[in-house]
């Protein structure tokens, strides 16, 4: 007996460059919410499951433990080790991806409809009984090592070390999810176990769904897959400040080409401005050929490949953050440059025809983000996380619309503050000193 | 195990395959266009392929495909320098573009009712470029800035380099595609203007559109915006030097301080899918597969991370839809105090097994199957499904290739995929080569 508690949102959205997606809300018999688009055109699904917490929960002196826990979960359950598994999935040709981030962990599933009971109970052995074998954790172990080894000598991965390390401090956004080198290397399976338990969390689970399965039949799934998942969990980390100054660190790296990373403190995504900042920082930055860095840095100059910025709203701490690779020669220029462009911004924000210009590209490109079963399952999953509402696709372009020159000249002052530019330039940068404001 | 055998009989129909909607066409100039429709969304992926890649560059110009992609983002006569990518943008699309051995794309996603303008500005920079020395300038220096980020500052990809020049001693997959960064800094505006003038042409090129779009509609747009663009006479046969028998073992050390984890890899010539004969290249697919796809449950995988503890990563990897000669690679990255000669002779070892051994049935059929699945889940991606042909067309093959492709994978055979093996995994058609941070890791 099925009973589906559905409380459903159609949602069409209106104009005509947009796709029609019409995303229900689904709330299954053992209360889970999930949010569905339903798409019978090729007979596939796919899931993406996000669960609150994340490599922040890992304890003290257990970091990596999150990590290795989530590589772990596709490596043996139930009574098959990690060899027997892997058959059982290929042989449903089934997709599953298991991923820790800082704030959730994801669990993604990509199957036939034809096989969608058997792909749903592997996956809840996986999720629900993992074995953690000891031969699967020493493999897994090695694996995630040689990765920190890989980092150690990778320039990009070297800056972004030092750069959480300042901004972040003792919080666990300071420090690599993977853990270090000798953290890992002490993990046992009892940590394992603990890491499970504490990000697993039946409560803080958000699911999308898209594909060829009805809403009686997600609701079903749901409660068979994440049902027995325990409810509640370890309290989640504290907010923590942003605790960087301005100036520049250099890490001394024999390589031809330095490669920077620089931000500061950013702003909360549900901040009133938020649209405004995330507008200001497309124009400066944001993705495509279109931004003023994009165009001083590159097209003018010629300095480098490619330079851009982002907003970075963690669930405990908001920076903007950017980065740009240039010869050890040119770097000094490169950041000259990307001063000046973030002082303009920040003291002369941009003409109307600036801002109109940027609310065309943003309208017009939202629809079509809404591309592919997984793509449009992320989409309606990463809303859930942060909180937004379902009708948000339909009103989304009206916040755009709604921003003014005069709300952006104002949240650039505010957003971008040139003295507290932190850049960490990793390679043997010419013409730059170490410098702390 | 009896678990596994159970699962086998749930298999899936491929019914749905015959969905596939595809509409060609020939322009008088010459210009193939192929139409994929896909209605789920109002969207439209336009692309502009040229049967031109770096593999086809004049010698001691190498880079400069590549080079000439970036400059076509410049101005036009009736366009300014970046306008392009502008209109684009200012239309809710992106756009970018991307060059390899033997072919170079444009592309653009946009709302299906922008198709029309972006035609009209393909066809613009098809015939209309006006590049100036400023351009050549900075541009370069653009292109040096990206060979820094993807080869100067990557160990791993500067000893791909070089296993490729000892690879390829009489073809230009040789060179790098990027180009030899001492041939990149002399890259002149004349280099780029005539590999434009005689490359960029109708007859040269392959539109491909796909998404929410009426085939009639589309062949009418392209004939209003492309069929006005005069076939090139003087477009050269594409007919480029080949690469002669390899007769013996090449074997290379790349030493690079910046190298975290020595490994080894082995490059094999290997044959590339050719037009109405692609049977030995969906072999070459399936051993790829059983000797290196799944770490659980292919060969390298089972032999070296399972039953021994050899290696923490394997892999065997085949490049099949190529305009010439291919290679089939194998990667093993050992485990901490496992030394290369250790690693290597456990591959061998493994590919000498391989050889001599029975092919276990489960495991070809899950391949088979998985292929099966794989078509399905490609009608989920519409940019995908286009570049599929885009790739193929212009690597030699037919639509009619391109489409029979899923079928001939499904017809493989234990002795075809044997005696792929056999004819493929010989030492003396290969290059061994180690990467290490040190002289003591070559050891």
């Amino acid at each position: 007996m099925i009973r589906v508690l559905t409380a459903l949102w159609v949602l069409l959205i209106a104009t005509p460059a947009l796709a029609a997606v019409e995303i229900q809300e689904v709330t299954t018999e053992g209360g889970i919410d999930a949010w569905l688009v339903e798409e019978h055109s090729i007979p596939i699904v796919a899931l993406d499951i996000r669960i609150e917490g994340g490599t922040s929960l890992d304890e003290a002196g257990k970091r990596g433990a999150t990590n290795l826990m989530m590589a772990l979960i596709e490596e043996g359950a139930g009574d098959m080790d990690a060899r027997a598994f892997q058959a059982a999935r290929e042989d449903l040709a089934a997709s599953f991806g298991f991923r820790a981030y800082d704030d959730t962990v994801m669990i993604t599933a990509d199957f036939l409809k034809e096989n969608q009971d058997e792909v749903i109970a592997l996956l809840r052995e996986a999720l629900i009984t993992p074995r953690f074998d000891q031969d699967a954790i020493d493999r897994v172990r090695a694996q995630v090592l040689s990765g920190i080894a890989s980092d150690a000598k990778n320039p990009s991965r070297i800056a972004s070390a030092a750069f959480d390390g300042m901004a972040f401090g003792d919080h666990p956004y300071g420090t690599s999810p993977d853990g270090t080198v000798d953290s890992v290397s002490a993990l046992t399976r009892e940590d394992m176990l603990t890491a499970h338990r504490n990000a697993l969390v039946g409560s803080r689970v958000y699911v999308g769904a898209v594909g060829d399965i009805t809403p009686e039949e997600l609701s079903e799934m749901l409660d068979t897959l994440l049902g027995d998942l325990p409810e509640d969990g370890p309290a989640l980390p504290e907010d923590t400040d942003v605790a960087l100054e301005g100036g520049v660190t250099v890490i001394d790296y024999e390589t031809p080409q330095s490669v920077a990373l620089f931000g500061h403190q950013g702003i909360e995504r549900d901040d009133e401005d938020f649209f405004a900042a995330y507008m200001i920082n497309h124009r400066l930055g944001g993705s495509g050929f279109e931004s003023r860095l994009m165009s001083e840095v590159r097209e003018k100059r010629g300095l480098t490949y490619g330079i851009r910025t982002y907003l970075v709203p963690k669930f405990h701490a908001e920076v903007i953050l950017g980065n740009v690779a240039s010869s050890n020669a040119t770097i000094a220029e490169a950041i000259d440059v990307t001063r000046a462009e973030w002082d303009r911004m920040a003291t002369e924000g941009m003409a109307q025809e600036e801002l109109d210009r940027i609310k065309t590209y943003l309208t017009g490109e939202y629809p079509l983000r809404f591309d592919g079963n997984a793509g449009i399952a992320s989409i309606l999953v990463g809303m859930q996380v942060i909180g937004l509402p379902p009708e948000y696709v339909v009103n989304r372009n009206d916040y755009i619309e709604a921003v003014t020159v005069e709300d952006i000249n104002r949240v650039a002052g505010e957003l971008l503050r040139p003295e507290d530019l932190h850049f960490v330039v990793v390679g043997q940068p010419e013409g730059l000193e170490q410098a702390t404001d | 195990m009896l678990r596994l055998a159970a699962l086998l009989t749930t298999l899936w129909t491929s019914a749905v395959l015959a969905a596939e909607d595809v509409t060609t066409y020939t322009l008088d100039n010459g210009m193939d266009v192929v139409v994929i429709e896909d209605h789920r969304a109002p969207a439209v992926v336009h692309m502009m392929w040229y049967r031109i890649g770096s593999a086809d560059e004049p010698v001691g110009a190498s880079g400069v495909a590549h080079f000439l992609e970036h400059l076509l983002f410049k101005a036009t006569d009736t366009m300014e320098s970046g306008e392009f990518s502008r209109v684009v943008a200012e239309n809710g699309g992106s756009d970018n573009a991307f060059t390899s051995y033997d072919y170079t794309g444009y592309f653009q996603r946009v709302a299906s009712d922008r198709l029309e303008l972006m035609m009209q500005m393909e066809a613009d920079r098809m015939q209309n470029l006006r590049l100036t020395e400023d351009d050549i300038a900075t541009e370069r220096n653009v292109v040096l800035e990206e060979r820094n980020q993807r080869t100067e500052n990557s160990p791993g990809a500067l000893a791909q380099e070089q296993f490729r020049v000892a690879q390829y001693q009489n073809h230009r997959y040789g060179v790098p595609i990027i180009g030899w960064k001492h041939e990149m800094e002399q890259l002149s505006l004349d280099d780029a203007q005539s590999f434009y003038d005689l490359y960029y042409s109708p007859n040269n090129a392959i539109l491909i559109v796909a998404g929410d779009v009426e085939p009639q509609e589309v062949l009418a747009l392209a004939e209003q915006h492309y069929g006005p663009i005069p076939f090139e006479p003087d477009l050269p046969e594409r007919i480029r030097p080949q690469e002669p028998p390899q007769r013996a073992e090449r074997r290379i050390t790349y030493t690079d301080a910046r190298v975290s984890e020595p490994y080894v890899t082995r490059s094999y010539l290997a044959p590339e899918r050719d037009s109405g004969a692609q049977e030995k290249a969906a072999a070459l697919v399936y051993l790829a597969n059983l000797l290196g796809g799944s770490p659980f449950s292919s060969a390298l995988g089972v032999a070296l991370q399972f039953d021994t503890q050899t290696a923490v990563y394997t892999n065997a990897g085949y490049g099949a839809t190529n305009l010439d000669t291919s290679t089939f690679g194998i990667t093993v990255v050992p485990t901490e105090g496992v030394s290369l000669s250790e690693a290597e002779a456990a591959m061998d070892q493994v590919i000498a097994d391989f050889l001599e051994n029975l092919i276990d049935p489960v495991l070809l059929e899950r391949i088979r199957n998985q292929l099966t699945a794989s078509e399905i889940f490609a009608l989920d991606d519409v940019q995908g499904r286009a570049r599929r042909y885009g790739v193929g067309l212009t690597s030699g093959l037919t639509v009619e290739d391109i489409q029979s492709w899923p079928d001939i994978l499904q017809a493989v055979t234990e002795e075809d995929i044997k005696a792929a093996a056999r004819e493929v995994l010989n030492k003396d058609q290969a290059v061994t080569g180690w990467v290490v941070a040190n002289e003591e890791q070559a050891k």
